[in-house]
């Protein structure tokens, strides 16, 4: 493999606030505590920090929903200058402002850049139930969005059970298969002292549960909650003196297909197969060298499809691979999502399954720690969008 | 149900689409050198690149290509359960609208369901819902 503007950057730090369904507090309190954190872990101070970077920024959306600007965590945390900030709103994947800071590092325009994902989705859904309130709908919907909402597809969970649907017709996936992607998430949560949900359900708890929107049962959606992840991106030259240094291996990215929901021609033909496969060019390591994946699981049926295209297993297959946990508990070969993901552990938006991946290469696990882990696969993204990372233990 | 489902606004890019049902039709913006259907609207022909694009009555015919049941109360005009599809149309294989599958038991629809499409009107927007075909 020639050289790769990956090996030019190190994840040097990483850091989370308090997590819980709702915490009480701004998100950009929530923001600092990850962040101060996030700095804290990479040995730097905050007079290191050159750059900084929020996904998705301040845009309209749903309350909770953003987090807050860049320029306000930086504010908070007296940092500058800056020589690099901004924030995300489009990209490949949620995890698009921490390839950013990446390429931000790796070019030369920042040295350590900090990165992070706020959130308080659980206190924006206030005490009167779920609401798909959102700011397009006054004066009327434009872009994307109109050809969806009007017709009560309001809702991601919506989006996504229609290629489930499909899914389920082209390929003949069983709830009974689908449910144990969540069973595996709440165990492991259960290892995980600061996962949202951390008390064991069974795969009748899942199959008891009620539906969302066919197929997917209530356990199949991740869940909203006040959280905010942070990372510390530095030169890999640095790395020699940090304590916490890992090593980012290989990036994939992809924006595949439509910029729509509802244009997709197969079941399975979401942007995580073109990412996939931009990873795995950019590596000489295969899926045969990854100790732990943590893959994204807004929805269960994601993850099944990030298995597909990772090559876990065959197109189709993903069903009978997660089938009764064998080869995705703990102690499997390769363990998937062993910080309870998003399902049991809260929405974070992928961020939260990269910092897992961190932790195990580090070997800070504890009860749910990896033996010897040193290759962790993360992905994040669905639709039309799709990013994967290989991180490895500093060598 | 008499509150307002979110609407679209009517702007140049799409205001055919929602806005044909005022005379009975659905309108799908189409290339007038090859011939390809365009959904959603874009300003060049994916196909063949050409500018001439216009938009032209369908059938109104087509198969649920998925769908999706919602239980979950999310929006105040809209009774649950009701029943989210992707129709692919008649006309081209990969011509594919969202709507709402109605006057039909939710536990009756089905991938590959002959459907043809009616108009729920708000105001002046037009909003293609789909049904089964008659037998
Ligand atoms: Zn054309």
């Amino acid at each position: 493999m020639t050289a790769k503007y990956e090996d030019r950057v190190v994840i040097s730090g990483v850091g989370r606030s308090d997590i819980g369904r709702r915490l009480g507090r701004s998100e950009l309190d929530l923001a600092v505590q990850a962040s101060r954190d996030a700095i804290r872990d990479s040995g730097l101070s905050p007079a290191d920090i050159d750059g900084i970077i929020a996904w998705p920024g301040e845009t309209p959306a749903p309350s909770g929903f953003t987090g807050p600007a860049a320029l306000r965590v930086s504010d908070a945390l007296a940092l500058g200058p800056l020589t690099y900030h901004g924030a995300w709103t489009e990209g490949a994947s949620q995890l698009a402002g921490l390839m950013a800071a990446c390429h931000a590092v790796a070019s030369g325009a920042a040295r350590h850049v900090l990165v992070f994902r706020s959130t308080c989705e659980a206190s924006g859904q206030g005490g009167g139930g779920r609401s798909s309130a959102h700011p397009v709908d006054t004066g009327g919907i434009t872009g994307h969005l109109q050809w969806l909402r009007p017709f009560g597809a309001v809702s991601a969970a919506h989006w996504m059970a229609l290629m489930g649907t499909r899914y389920v017709h082209d390929y003949g996936l069983r709830p009974e298969q689908l449910g144990w992607v969540a069973v595996n998430a709440r165990a492991h949560a259960g290892l995980t002292p600061y996962a949202v949900y951390r008390d064991p359900i069974t795969i009748d708890d899942y199959l008891a549960s009620r539906i969302i929107t066919s197929p997917f049962r209530l356990y199949d959606c991740d869940v909203p909650a006040d959280a905010a992840i942070a990372f510390v991106i530095s030169a890999a030259e640095t790395a020699p003196d940090l304590p916490n240094p890992v090593g980012v291996e290989a990036i994939g990215a992809a924006f595949d297909g439509r910029p729509y929901w509802d244009q997709f021609r197969h079941s399975t033909d979401m942007a995580a197969h073109a990412a996939a496969r931009h990873l795995w060019s950019r590596t000489d390591l295969t899926l045969d060298d990854v100790d732990v994946a943590n893959l994204y699981d807004g929805f269960s049926f994601i993850t099944l499809c990030w298995l597909e295209a990772l090559g876990f297993c065959g197109p189709g297959e993903a069903g009978s691979y997660v089938e009764g946990r064998h080869n995705i508990r703990l102690g499997a070969k390769i363990p998937l999502n062993t910080g309870g993901g998003q399902l049991s552990g809260g929405r974070v938006h992928a961020h939260s399954l990269l910092y897992e991946s961190c932790l195990q290469v580090r070997g800070e696990c504890a009860e749910r720690q990896v033996p010897g882990a040193e290759v962790a696969l993360t992905s994040a993204g669905a639709g039309p969008l799709g990013g994967t990372l290989l991180v490895t233990k500093a060598r | 149900m008499t509150a307002t489902p979110p609407l679209p606004r009517l702007t140049p890019e799409s205001d055919f689409y929602w806005t044909g049902g005022a005379a009975g039709e659905l309108r799908i913006l189409r290339c007038r050198d090859c011939r390809h259907y365009a959904h959603p609207p874009t300003p060049l022909c994916r196909s063949c690149g050409s500018d001439d694009l216009a938009p032209e009555a369908v059938s109104g015919r087509g198969t649920v290509w998925t769908f999706t049941i919602s239980y979950q109360q999310l929006l105040p005009s809209l009774a649950t359960p009701y029943v989210v599809g992707i129709v692919e149309l008649d006309e081209q294989s990969d011509l594919h609208v969202t709507t709402r599958l109605v006057d039909v038991d939710p536990d009756d629809v089905a991938v590959g369901m002959p459907v043809e499409v009616r108009f729920e009107r708000h105001d002046e927007v037009y909003l293609p819902l789909f049904a089964p075909v008659a037998q």
